[in-house]
């Protein structure tokens, strides 16, 4: 579960990222970035859903279910199917929403918290610590898309950060066990680099293995032995 | 310090501070040291925040709106492992407290627990029961049962998977888990939304007073004297403010020495209710706090000593459940998060008996096994075993995590390995 920095001070940062397929069926319209978005909106406070709600839909989005906080989250989550979020900072059913990401059947979504005026201080601390996307209650309407936009380009930019992240440390540590496992090679079998390094692939093709797996084993069982 | 083990006030970066807990039986050790002065002798002017969930509790940590607080056990590591979304490193120099969860089931499962069970129901033979159960279940085309917990990463959750292997169960494909905030269980399980959950006093108290559920496992058959809740802080925080730190440790582990004198839980539980911190039947707070085998501990076995193994043993569950997605090298994130040194320190200042090793073997230790302690004294030590009668040894941690039938690591094993070979 990832929750996005949001910085109400700012405006978006140009350019702004086109929004990946997976959050809406339809192609953006115009060069405005996240129109028509399925919102689900969870609070217990009827005057600030209010006030979030006609915000939205005048920008355009859809509200597809509110919720007050003690409502089953996930079911909501699972018949709904928003692209985003707005949560009461408070709301018990954060908890919930925690483990979003963690069900194979439900992707993470980003998540947009909103405090109370008299909690702004917690929503300044978190967007400087980058902990939250934070919509503080008397936000002036014209910002909150703003707002939403770079909820949403966060969100994505850290999926795909993480996905590169993952991807990349596994090449390193492909690299780097490699290297370790030519040296062991070129060690006990008495070979010169580039013998070692065929010796290697050629053992990974005999079991179908990627080479940075087989070198991996390789290092594993000569550190049992 | 002083001799009295009081702080020298004045060293103090922070005296006022801000501290965040959960409305649960277990925050018993944070309301006390306030309401009796335990922070006061120390020097520290506290605020309470009861915060409704645990994800809020983290951010306004991480934010720095609070200092610090009660957390999960597996709370820090998960932050420090950056897995919780936020990755805002933290650290905790004590345990705040064992045992107090419980599993609990509504009355309609129980009962076809109970028919299957000979004698009384327990965790080891509910556990066998239900995968029967399950497995009767899908031969007629049944729902998978429900069961909640209360945060991905929390003990609650690891023991009900725990609880669940122990009957060769599936936690991922069996069944269907998911997270319900710990004040919402009751209800849930009255209405029919989940079948059973783990989670924390006094809400099992609430469920079986109320006829609504009944207890199969408790957290102490699942894991003897396990950790349940730690102090929390950043580890920024730490660094700066370590003699603030040290001061808060000490607070706390007296207020612990205090809650664990029997005829002051009860003093515990009127406390926490004339203080609003929990809206439940006094009775049932009560009777969760009562000092039982098996019940909330603070104190007694060095129950505050932040256990490294405790840490290894957390990161090995997420590892184990693919909450982890990379190999982390347990002993070096152990000493990072779970700060040994510095409750020594406060220890020795405060002439509290404490381990003069970090890690210790889990699963083997009997109840009142006896260890020396760091100043040549010695401490009683409760009881570890585990349900599987299985023993954790901290020095093979990959070897435990091999021998698992359930439950694959995303991580492969040679990885692991070489993040773990000693320099």
């Amino acid at each position: 579960m990832k929750v996005y920095k949001l910085e109400a001070s700012q405006p978006p940062a140009s350019p702004k990222p086109q929004r990946s397929s997976s959050y809406s069926d339809k192609a953006p319209s115009s060069k405005m970035a996240h129109r028509g978005l399925r919102v689900m909106l969870v609070d217990d406070d009827a005057s600030r859903l209010l006030m979030l709600e006609q915000a939205l839909v005048a920008e355009g989005h859809v509200i597809v279910v509110r919720l007050d906080t003690q409502a089953d989250l996930l079911a909501g989550v699972t018949v709904h199917q928003p692209d985003v979020i707005f949560i009461d900072v408070d709301a018990p059913s954060r908890d919930t929403l925690e483990s979003l990401g963690q069900i194979h059947r439900e992707r993470p979504r980003p998540i947009v918290l909103f405090a109370a005026r008299s909690d702004a201080e917690t929503a300044h601390r978190a967007v400087h610590a980058g902990v939250s996307a934070y919509v503080v209650d008397g936000l002036h309407p014209t910002r909150l898309s703003a707002l939403l936009d770079v909820a949403i380009a966060r969100f994505e930019v850290h999926q795909a950060l993480s996905q590169e992240l993952t991807a990349a440390n596994a090449r390193l540590a492909d690299q780097r066990d490699i290297e370790r496992a030519k040296g062991l090679l070129m060690k006990r079998r008495k070979l010169d680099e580039g013998e070692a390094y065929a010796m290697l692939r050629k053992m990974a093709m005999d079991r179908k293995q990627r080479i940075g797996d087989y070198a991996r084993l390789l290092l594993a069982a000569s550190d049992v032995l | 310090m002083k001799g009295n083990g009081r702080l020298v006030h004045s060293s103090l970066e922070k005296t006022s501070l801000r501290l965040g807990l959960l409305p649960l039986a277990d925050a018993a050790p944070l309301v006390i040291a306030k309401s009796h002065g335990f922070f006061a002798r120390h020097g520290l002017d506290v605020e309470l925040s009861v915060e409704r969930a645990w994800a809020a509790l983290r951010d306004k940590v991480a934010a720095g709106v609070l200092d610090g607080g009660q957390m999960l056990a597996p709370m820090p590591i998960a932050a420090t492992l950056g897995l919780d979304g936020v990755a805002v490193p933290m650290v905790t120099a004590m345990n705040l407290s064992l045992n107090g969860n419980a599993i609990i089931v509504s009355r309609a499962l129980h009962e076809r627990i109970a028919e299957l069970v000979e004698g009384p129901v327990d965790a080891g033979n509910s556990a066998i029961a239900l995968a029967q159960l399950i497995a009767a279940d899908r031969a007629q085309g049944n729902r998978r049962l429900v069961f909640a917990h209360v945060f991905p990463f929390s003990a609650h959750h690891y023991e009900l998977r725990m609880w669940l292997v122990s009957a060769n169960i599936d936690p991922d494909n069996d069944v269907q888990l998911c997270v319900v905030p710990p004040s919402q269980m009751v209800q849930e399980l009255d209405a029919g939304r989940v079948d059973g959950y783990c989670v924390g006093e006094p809400w099992n108290e609430v469920a079986v007073q109320r006829g609504i559920g009944m207890t199969v496992a408790t957290k102490h058959e699942i894991w003897n004297n396990s950790p349940e809740k730690v102090l929390g802080v950043t580890r920024d925080w730490a660094y700066a403010h370590p003699n603030t730190h040290r001061a808060m440790v000490a607070a706390l582990i007296e207020t612990a020495r205090w809650l664990d004198q029997p005829e002051n839980r009860i003093v515990a539980a009127e406390q926490m209710i004339a203080d609003g911190v929990i809206d439940a039947p006094a009775s049932a707070l009560k009777a969760a706090l009562e000092m039982r085998t098996g019940g909330i501990v603070f104190h007694r076995g060095a129950a505050t000593f932040p256990w490294r193994s405790h840490a290894v043993w957390f990161m090995l569950q997420m590892l184990r459940w693919r909450q982890c997605w990379m190999a982390p090298n347990f002993s070096d994130i152990a000493a990072e998060v779970y700060r040994c040194e510095l409750y020594r320190e406060v220890a020795a200042s405060i002439g509290e008996p404490c381990p003069r090793s970090d890690y210790k073997t889990e699963g083997d230790g009997r109840d009142g096994s006896v260890m020396p302690s760091a100043d040549g004294r010695s401490i009683r030590l409760g009881a570890d075993g585990m349900l599987d009668g299985s023993i954790f040894d901290p020095v093979d941690p990959i070897g435990w995590l091999t021998r698992q039938k359930l439950g694959l690591p995303a991580v492969g094993q040679a990885s692991l390995l070489l993040a773990n070979v000693v320099p």
